[in-house]
């Protein structure tokens, strides 16, 4: 039994929100309680409506933001109070692929000097060496190593995407956090980058964290699945488990709202109304507002994350909705 | 008679290094009370037809066509003047950035009023009360007090419904959902076809769905067109093309969805849209594409009938003598293309 490249116990992150001078700060809480393990080799899928807090999960992991409370653990080490000598080995374990190749790679530079950056900060290799470095990892992406004096606009969006994965690897990280890698891309395009991504997880035993809202794109590269809504986790599981049988009524709602070209059309769950304020959450459930089934113990009670049919869920309800 | 009829189409612009075809030889009709879904890859000439069609593309375009005729009126031909009333009033469209489209210094009380009483020539009162009713049918909660809201203040979701207020105000005969949901979550997105689909329904308006999105018009249009690179690749009705596709592009597609896919690895598509430089003399897919002949590099497929659609492609994948037929004009593949 390997032991989790990275392992959060109930991270959670609280804004506070300035309201003037003489009047008390309100609290946003963004993620509240998130728990999670990932394996080498593996990927979790996050998956959410937009404010949900996927993306401020992600800021943690990568250690961008420090979390308010909670549990972060990076190859054993302790990362949210790292030891000094740490710190360094911390940050590079850890790399981010970006949703917008359009915005993520500085056009004023060559592919060839942003793919080095990260050598010429964290190690001492030699120019001519670096550059041994960036050629292979160009080749191992699938670009052309002759592409090495050009400009990002010189490339298709695919391709950028390419460059922003060659670039989040050069360090070789054990874990890749991809924020919406795919979704700004044509769906062949997309295809090629999933079929990379899963190629260089395999070649390389590397952990994903993958954050998407494109539940069909989960289904193919993800192992397990952590649902998210308000900042709160709502189910969290194996695919297969999640996939064939959704046992919380917001994870249910997301599956049938996904338009899909398969034939069989099932019953689409339209839910009212959008998401509350983060600032002003929902007493009970935090989907009560929106739940189909809502009952009123749900608005009363916050349902606390129980284990139902192997997966997670926070319903008090859950267990109506297994299918016999 | 149909209600929207184009016929050869072309738009183009001129460049430095050459023309330029954003659409070409592009040929449809829509009825009344049909829905039209467009897919293509970005860049393949979606939107252009239908800026093409309202008179918006941009300068230095230039339109050129053998018919091109909404309703009656010869769209080649009309004055500027005339064309305004004629848009926005029967021809409405839905952008893709619904924060982006509605003009953040006016509440959209003011803007949907605008439309009203330009084209209906209402009252203000009148107008306010009309908007107020249309806001409500598309589900909009307390309509008096969004009235007076801006745009900022409300949410992607509810400003698309605004957007949909405001295209549907003057009770068009034919409306174009450019990307209609691509910018909103999954629940919204369903909520938004929904009413959509719901409210073409209800007054058996023409709709053009374009997308790129194959789930978003799998589930809600009766016909379908495939466009690559400025020209159409097949058409055919919905169900005929998700399940039989004839057209290697559409079937390449296809087995490119991720939910398509059973375990292992996804289909793709070898290379790029071909840009202005490398546009090739034969069929545009033929670079990219498996069953690629020398025919289909010399040669330009027609867009001719087949089946129950239409197709641009020598070998159609339903054609029993396919494979007869590509081995006698000597089969190249994609790989020896690239």
């Amino acid at each position: 039994m390997s032991s989790p490249v990275v392992e959060a116990k109930n991270l959670k992150q609280v804004y506070e929100i300035k309201r003037g001078m003489f009047r008390a700060s309100d609290h946003l809480q963004a993620v509240g309680g998130v728990s999670f393990a990932i394996e080498a080799g593996k990927t979790l899928a996050v998956v959410g409506e937009s404010g949900c807090g996927k993306s401020t999960l992600a800021r943690m992991v990568t250690l961008i933001e420090h979390p308010t409370s909670g549990e972060l653990i990076l190859n054993g080490m302790d990362a949210v109070h790292p030891k000094p000598s740490e710190k360094k080995t911390l940050r590079q374990m850890v790399q981010l692929v970006f949703q917008n190749p359009y915005g993520s790679l500085n056009p004023r530079k060559k592919i060839g000097a942003i793919l080095e950056e990260p050598l010429i900060i964290n190690t001492k290799l030699t120019a001519a060496e670096r550059r041994e470095r960036v050629r292979e990892m160009m080749v191992k992406v699938g670009l052309r190593p002759d592409y090495y004096n050009r400009y990002p606009h010189m490339f298709s969006g695919g391709q950028r995407q390419r460059i922003a994965i060659a670039r989040a690897l050069m360090l070789s990280p054990k874990l890749v956090v991809a924020d919406e890698p795919v979704s700004a891309l044509d769906v062949s395009i997309q295809a090629q980058v999933l079929n990379l991504l899963a190629d260089l997880q395999k070649e390389l035993g590397l952990a994903y964290l993958f954050i998407s809202h494109d539940l069909g794109v989960v289904r193919y590269i993800a192992d397990d699945v952590l649902v998210m809504y308000l900042g709160n986790v709502v189910e969290h599981g194996p695919k297969e488990k999640i996939y064939a049988n959704a046992l919380h009524p917001y994870t249910q709602a997301l599956l049938s709202s996904t338009p899909t070209v398969t034939d069989e059309k099932n019953e689409r769950i339209i839910l009212k109304g959008e998401l509350p304020s983060p600032l002003n959450p929902p007493s009970g459930c935090v989907f009560s507002t929106r739940c189909p089934f809502v009952k009123d113990r749900c608005r009363a009670e916050r349902p606390a994350s129980r284990e139902v049919d192997g997966r997670s869920v926070a319903c008090h309800f859950a267990e109506d909705f297994l299918s016999k | 008679m149909a209600l929207l009829e184009i016929e050869n189409l072309s738009v183009e612009f001129p460049t430095r290094a050459g023309t330029v075809y954003a659409v070409e030889g592009m040929t449809m009709k829509l009825d009344q009370g049909e829905i039209l879904g467009v897919v293509g890859e970005s860049g393949s000439g979606k939107s252009m037809t239908m800026l093409a069609l309202m008179g918006l593309v941009p300068f230095p375009g230039k339109i050129r066509a053998d018919k091109l005729m909404f309703n009656g009126h010869n769209l080649l031909t009309i004055s500027e003047r005339e064309r305004r009333k004629i848009i926005g009033k029967d021809v409405a469209m839905i952008f893709q950035e619904p924060t982006t489209s509605l003009n953040p210094c006016f509440t959209i009380g003011f803007q949907l009023a605008e439309t009203l009483k330009f084209h209906e020539g209402m009252s203000s009162k009148q107008a306010r009360n009309r908007a107020i009713e249309l806001l409500e049918q598309v589900g909009i909660p307390a309509p008096e007090g969004r009235l007076k809201a801006f745009p900022h203040q409300l949410s992607g979701g509810m400003n698309q419904r605004v957007m949909i207020a405001m295209a549907i105000a003057c009770n068009p005969k034919f409306l174009i959902a450019d990307e209609p949901t691509t910018a909103l979550d999954v629940t919204i997105q369903a909520q938004i076809l929904n009413l959509l689909t719901s409210l073409q329904r209800d007054r058996n308006m023409a709709m053009v769905l374009i997308t790129h999105n194959m789930g978003v018009v799998a589930e809600t249009a009766h016909r379908m067109m495939v466009m690559y690179a400025g020209q159409i690749m097949e058409e055919a009705t919905a169900s005929d093309l998700f399940n039989r596709p004839q057209h290697p592009y559409t079937n390449a597609l296809l087995a490119a969805l991720p939910e398509r896919a059973v375990g292992g690895r996804l289909a793709t598509i070898p290379g790029v849209v071909p840009g202005l430089a490398d546009r090739p003399k034969g069929c545009l897919f033929s670079p990219r594409c498996q069953f690629a002949t020398d025919r289909c590099v010399a040669e330009r497929p027609d867009l001719s009938l087949w089946q129950h659609g239409s197709l641009r492609c020598f070998y159609p994948l339903g054609d029993a003598e396919r494979e007869q037929k590509i081995k006698t004009d000597h089969l190249i593949g994609a790989e020896a293309n690239q």
